[in-house]
């Protein structure tokens, strides 16, 4: 169903701003091998029975589609990352928050393609909330490495749902992709 | 492009919103919103989004027009969906807009004030609308 591994981190970071989260952090870390992402959150957490249920693909709180009987992002990404032979782990407390980290390997035939980092970027930074988003993004041998506050972003640009503020976010990331 | 910091930004916003400043935006806001749920993005929203941005910013309309991101609309079977709401036009949901439509619905709908033909999908499925 997904296409990429940015769009199971689009997934996953949707699944921390419903959470109620204040503070969401995203680290990439690419290398000529491997991406690696770890998305950690402050949100309202799980304990371990609702932790075991969030992977079930026929299990969904019914909150956010009240009518629907599945619940696909984690369930989705644990299947990617198993049947690529890539790495997934979730960790997560009731009431302090959740961190999920996947891993994929290029060399691995059935790994997804990457996709748009930057792109993916945007997206989440446009997410709705009030919450503050720090972002690390680094790829070594390319030279590409930069880090991204959502909260320092919004203070220059206003809100990012404006198209001009959008644009302006949009040249900015996309920039940050050259070398240093 | 160089990679930009962010006083580079801070000085892009200053010189941007001096431009906008002085035209006249008041009650003209064109909401565009744009169906990213996984069904969406598997029908390639996210090149839709972008081609949108460019679309509108081609066309000098940048200043007038908020654009979001929104899960399922409950079209999946014609995603990707756009939902448009202006003022004078009536508030439509159009489907199948891959990437390349997003010229033609911008200079269509936003700029010449008419519908798109064979791409109107009304209104969310009724599992998605809220009581």
């Amino acid at each position: 169903m997904h296409f990429a591994v940015t769009d199971f981190l689009l997934d996953i970071v949707q699944n921390s701003c419903e959470a109620g989260a204040s503070l969401i952090q995203i680290n990439i870390e690419e290398t000529e091998t491997s991406i690696a992402i770890k998305v950690t959150d402050n949100g309202k957490g799980m304990d371990e029975t609702e932790l075991n249920k969030a992977l079930d693909p026929f299990y969904t709180d019914g909150v956010k589609h009240p009518s629907r009987k599945v619940g696909l992002g984690l369930p989705f990404l644990k299947q990617a990352t198993e049947q690529s032979n890539g790495r997934f782990e979730i960790r997560s407390e009731k009431g302090k928050g959740t961190e999920v980290f996947f891993q994929f390997f290029k060399n691995e035939i059935d790994t997804p393609p990457v996709g748009d980092i930057p792109g993916a970027l945007i997206s989440v930074l446009c997410m709705p909330g009030d919450h503050e988003m720090l972002i690390s993004r680094e790829k070594r041998e390319a030279g590409i490495r930069y880090e991204l506050s959502r909260q320092e972003l919004s203070g220059i640009l206003g809100s990012f749902e404006r198209m001009d503020s959008l644009i302006l976010l949009r040249d900015f990331v996309r920039s940050q992709e050259e070398q240093d | 492009m160089a990679k930009m910091t962010l006083e580079e930004l801070r000085a892009l916003r200053d010189s941007k919103r001096q431009d906008l400043a002085r035209r006249d935006v008041e009650g003209k806001e064109i909401q565009i919103i744009v169906g990213m749920g996984t069904c969406g993005i598997a029908a390639g929203a996210k090149l839709t989004f972008d081609a949108i941005v460019e679309a509108v910013q081609r066309h000098g309309l940048e200043d007038k027009v908020v654009i979001r991101q929104t899960g399922c609309m409950g079209l999946c079977y014609v995603e990707p969906t756009v939902e448009v709401v202006m003022p004078g036009m009536p508030t439509v949901i159009y489907g199948k807009m891959t990437q390349d439509i997003a010229d033609k619905f911008v200079r269509k709908h936003l700029v010449e004030h008419s519908l798109l033909d064979n791409h109107i999908f009304d209104r969310p499925a009724a599992d998605i609308i809220k009581k």
